[in-house]
């Protein structure tokens, strides 16, 4: 039992290569990492390391060349509902109004053990968490960016996902409502003690949110360059951080890392 | 309407331009947020009739920049059709005499005088129907043979070179193996509508399958959906716009097929009246039935564009 807690998600040895037409192209090598039960971990480096290429791994959407995946013990074989991903754009399907895109989730987990009264219940609740009953009934297209990414979140959480995998989900945001939806994400990860893994290459975000760092070097052949721990006491609040003294000096060390150890992107490519 | 909307915003431009949100597009609504148009608002009486006798000009200036080429293309046909009159000595009527042709036509449509003579109104219905059955038919086919085309690379692969081969050859060319194989000249025809309907719904379907985004897919493979869940949650209004275009396609190929078709064939159909004057010598009629059998196929492409933009749902292209 201890294993499964602070070994929760378990990568070994992994390795991803692509065929291309110029030849296989090695994206990730040699990668190891754990994922302790409710941690929140997140995934930085420059565009075209190979984050979301780790993160797809991860659920299960590709399968690795070398090495091998394991979420509580068991290999990961496929995608399915225990690991939930938020997708960059969203992915929200724009014939279905907000509520039936959560319903499709809800459905299809819950369905088996639930009445249908249940399972509606359960989708308005994860609408409401992320603060969008009152668009329930709209479609996608009707909504802004923000609210899209949300209703996201929600068809994600109402699966009630043992990992809950997030693949640059504020990216194409603003900078404002990036940093509201960075702060119900906060909350809604204290409440639901999910087991996070996020994308990311905002150095702020990954230094807010995360409990650990994973820092990525650059692509081709990329691998983790370092890992930094983040023991910034929770509830984290954005404005009393912005002047703290760790705060700062966690976000130097990502700085540092990305920039003046990683920053030869040009030269490397 | 454009016009008129250009137009008060210079009105406000000058206003607005000290306001932080007042660059691109949000123009109309930053004026009410910053403190220079409060001043404005103070004296909205003598901007609101400016507004309104500016408007007035405009809009009929747009109407007929609407309604007056139309009117002069229609006149130029006229016209051109006029000088050919002339032009033949009378072997081609003139339009004013068609048009009394064509009210006499239209006042009775519907009469029936024994299979050869029959009213305009069921010539175009019986031609009708057998583009609907040969059509329907071929929807029927068609579009789940193209949701598996596009679904399975294998069966893609199978049947591209087939469809290559058989998609160009024109329908006419299947109408003697349809007398052959049906043994009457309906079901010949209404079996050519279907072999020309098939391909673009096929071909189209397949595409749009293909095309599904990425994104939806991923969708469903997380959610782990089941075969049936993705094709009626996903892939079936994905594809629906494809489709719509599919149809539309092979719904103007028919209605364009069907009249070469009854002209072989015979019996009651515009196409067979086309060639039952022709052979009266009756050009006015000719000329009407062209009329009709462009306004028909117009009718049916307008009503299947309404369709299509009603099921197109503006996000899929993210």
């Amino acid at each position: 039992m201890t294993s499964l807690t602070t070994k929760y998600i378990e990568i070994q040895g992994v390795e991803q290569t692509f065929k291309t037409r110029k030849g296989p192209f090695r994206a990730l090598q040699n990668i190891n990492l754990t994922v302790a039960r409710g941690e929140f971990v997140a995934l930085i480096g420059h565009s075209g390391c190979g984050k979301s290429t780790l993160l797809n791994l991860i659920a299960g959407l590709t399968t690795p060349t070398e090495g091998s995946l394991l979420c509580a013990n068991r290999e990961i074989a496929g995608p399915g509902p225990e690991r939930a991903v938020v997708f960059q754009n969203h992915s929200l399907l724009p014939w279905l109004t907000c509520f039936e895109n959560v319903y499709l989730a809800v459905e299809r987990v819950f369905s088996e053990t639930e009445t249908k009264a249940q399972l509606k219940a359960r989708t308005d609740a994860a609408l409401a968490m992320v603060g969008l009953s009152a668009a329930a009934q709209k479609r996608p297209g009707e909504i802004s960016g923000g609210m899209k990414q949300r209703v996201g979140i929600a068809r994600a959480l109402s699966m009630e996902p043992k990992v809950l995998l997030l693949d640059e989900p504020f990216g194409a945001l603003d900078a404002l409502t990036r940093a509201k939806l960075q702060d119900e994400l906060l909350q809604i990860v204290a409440t639901t003690q999910s087991t996070v893994v996020m994308v990311t290459h905002d150095v702020d975000e990954a230094v807010l949110l995360s409990d650990r760092i994973v820092m990525m070097t650059n692509g081709p052949s990329a691998t983790i360059g370092e890992v930094l721990k983040v023991e910034l006491p929770r509830p984290r609040s954005r404005v009393a951080l912005a002047e703290d003294i760790r705060y700062l000096g966690y976000r130097k060390a990502v700085i540092d890392f990305l920039y003046t150890r990683q920053g030869h992107v040009e030269k490397a490519a | 309407m454009v016009s008129a909307v250009f137009h008060t915003t210079e009105a406000v431009l000058p206003a607005s331009s000290p306001s932080p949100a007042g660059g691109g597009l949000g123009w109309g609504h930053a004026a009410p947020s910053s403190p220079v148009a409060a001043n404005d608002a103070a004296a909205p009486t003598p901007a609101l009739p400016q507004r309104g006798r500016e408007k007035i000009p405009f809009d009929r200036r747009e109407l007929w920049l609407k309604v007056l080429p139309p009117l002069l293309g229609l006149g130029l046909l006229a016209l051109v059709w006029e000088l050919v009159f002339m032009g033949t000595g009378g072997s081609i009527p003139s339009p004013r005499d068609t048009f009394a042709q064509a009210l006499q036509i239209f006042s009775d449509p519907f009469y029936s005088k024994g299979p050869n003579d029959q009213g305009v109104g069921w010539n175009v219905l019986s031609s009708l129907k057998r583009v609907a059955m040969g059509f329907g038919m071929a929807a029927v086919v068609g579009i789940p043979v193209g949701f598996m085309i596009g679904r399975f690379n294998f069966l893609s692969r199978m049947f591209n070179p087939l469809i290559s081969l058989l998609r160009p050859v024109s329908p006419l060319a299947w109408l003697p193996i349809g007398l052959l194989v049906f043994k009457g000249a309906n079901p010949a025809a209404i079996w050519t509508i279907f072999i020309c309907s098939i391909w673009p719904m096929i071909i189209n379907t397949a595409v749009g399958v293909q095309r599904v985004p990425q994104d939806y897919m991923n969708v469903a493979r997380v959610l782990n959906l089941s075969e049936w869940k993705i094709v009626t949650k996903i892939l079936f209004p994905a594809v629906l716009p494809y489709m719509l275009t599919g149809v539309r396609l092979a719904v103007g190929t028919a209605w364009l097929v069907i009249v070469a078709a009854e002209m072989l064939t015979g019996g009651v159909g515009i196409g067979f009246w086309v060639w039952d004057e022709w052979n009266n010598l009756n050009v006015k009629n000719i000329i009407i039935a062209i009329f009709v059998i462009g306004i028909v196929g117009l009718v049916l492409e307008f009503a299947l564009i309404k369709l299509a933009t009603a099921f197109t749902f503006e996000e899929v292209k993210n």
